[in-house]
């Protein structure tokens, strides 16, 4: 990783060309020596209808690429665009890419329309509240202990200036906020929002051309179970347990290792189950694990606010994940900076979790 | 339309079934996920297992179970506190309208 940029995540209606022009505009105004002729691949990472962004994208840059399409995976498109970039950059197809996700409010992605198996129960806030019902039921997780998941995601975007959210709520707000369900409070829930981040990748030949202080991705774990909600377990992310698995064997480390984490807290109870999942927690101390980093103000989970706190605009979420890992590992995350930070995790996933990516960064 | 949905839009809640291997094509599909041969068409029994439940306003929603493989999503009409994960219920009505519709009832008794 070489160079990045990011746009404030927000409700504005804007036309996804635009948003993926804005953080690729930010990718060439903070990356010394680039210029268009160097990079050979652009790969866009959206749930958008728009057709052809790929190719969009590279005129609208001036790049005359190799390689250009998009990528969709739901949630995690970012993260499976970022892998398809590694992927051709590591074949020797290309040298150089520019990786670019972005989607507006109101994107199709949220709702999978082929997984009949939901009924007309097909919006996130279903799975996440059967989510959310289980883990209650198996583990006695209180509403407060969901709740302090919000509360500190929320604080920790406060210092995020791209976050869609810079308003704290305590934990008894987050508590009485508007029930989504018997199961699900309205602040317990990450928000649709427009908003794009862009990556620049390169082989390890070209890094100091563009930077002194390249950060590398070590492991990449990717599973898909399903696409179907209702296969899932409820308790359990376990397509996120075997990616975090597989990312920690190719990355030679151990949770143990892991400095800070980026992790897809689409719903408070995601966070609750993923620290446990990627083996950062014991399981069944997810959520006192959580409470003892809110209580100590340790931002070592989602330092930029989550999908909860940063809001949630799905092609670029994973994209926006990698790009804090990379400014913490390069202890340029200002306020939000943790200290001594060498090793540091993604997990994205999309669809309840019915597939997930994790991925291991190291500076 | 597949099969399925024209199916469910007259009220039947049906599955496809590999006719080599015999096993349950779930979701439902052209071909097993198995051996890739063509599958035959049959109804579910309504005879299906609470795996979990919630709530929204007055409406009760839950997975629901059948043959120890199909799962789906659908409106229970009972008190929630009167419910719980392993219990029994009847599939009591489908319908498709883009969207599959299943509503389940408790079972006599309970």
């Amino acid at each position: 990783m070489v160079g990045y940029g990011n746009t404030k995540f927000t409700k504005d209606e804007l036309p996804i060309e635009s948003l993926l022009l804005e953080s690729t505009k930010q990718v060439f105004d903070t990356t010394k020596n680039l210029s268009q002729d160097l990079i050979d691949g652009v790969i866009v990472s959206t749930n958008d209808n728009s057709k052809y962004l790929g190719a969009i994208l590279s005129e609208l840059s001036g790049i005359k690429p190799k390689i250009s399409h998009t990528v969709e995976h739901l949630c995690s498109s970012g993260s499976s665009a970022v892998i398809s970039g590694f992927s051709y950059i590591a074949s020797g197809l290309a040298d150089t890419v520019l990786v670019t996700g972005a989607d507006k409010i109101g994107n199709p992605g949220q709702i999978l329309k082929w997984d009949k198996s939901r009924g007309e129960y097909d919006r996130p806030i279903y799975w996440a509240s059967m989510f959310t019902k289980a883990h209650k039921r198996q583990f006695s997780t209180t509403d407060e202990e969901l709740a302090i998941v919000s509360a500190k995601n929320h604080k920790q975007a406060i210092d995020n200036p791209n976050a869609y959210s810079h308003k704290p709520y305590t934990i008894s707000e987050i508590m009485n906020s508007k029930n989504v369900t018997d199961d699900l409070r309205i602040l317990d829930c990450s928000y649709s929002c427009s908003g794009s981040s862009s990556i620049l990748l390169t082989s390890e030949e070209n890094v100091k051309k563009f930077t002194d202080e390249p950060i590398w991705i070590s492991g990449i774990g990717q599973k898909t179970n399903s696409a179907s909600f209702t296969k899932n377990e409820l308790t359990t992310l376990s397509s996120t347990v075997t990616a975090a698995n597989d990312a920690y064997k190719m990355a030679k480390t151990n949770p143990q290792e892991i400095d800070i984490a980026e992790i897809h807290d689409a719903f408070s109870v995601c966070e609750l189950m993923a620290v446990e999942d990627l083996s950062l927690a014991k399981k069944n101390t997810g959520a006192s694990y959580v409470r003892n980093l809110f209580n100590t103000e340790n931002r070592k989970i989602n330092p930029r606010g989550g999908l909860i706190g940063a809001g949630h605009p799905l092609g670029a979420t994973g994209i926006a994940q990698i790009v804090e890992i990379t400014q913490q590992l390069q202890n340029k995350a200002e306020k939000r900076q943790i200290s001594n930070a060498k090793k540091g995790l993604i997990h994205n996933m999309s669809a309840a979790a019915t597939s997930s990516t994790v991925l291991v960064l190291e500076s | 339309m597949n099969k399925f949905e024209t199916e469910l839009k007259v009220g039947n809640f049906v599955t496809s079934e590999c006719i080599n291997c015999n096993k349950i094509v779930w979701p439902p599909s052209d071909y097993c996920d198995n051996c890739f041969k063509e599958v035959n068409w049959r109804k579910v029994s309504t005879d299906g297992t609470i795996i979990e439940l919630s709530k929204q306003e007055d409406d009760v929603f839950c997975i629901t179970e059948f043959e120890n493989k199909i799962r789906v999503m659908g409106k229970l009409d009972a008190e929630i506190h009167m419910v719980k994960p392993g219990q029994t219920v009847k599939l009591n009505k489908c319908s498709f309208n883009g969207k599959s519709n299943f509503f389940f009832n408790l079972e006599n008794g309970q």
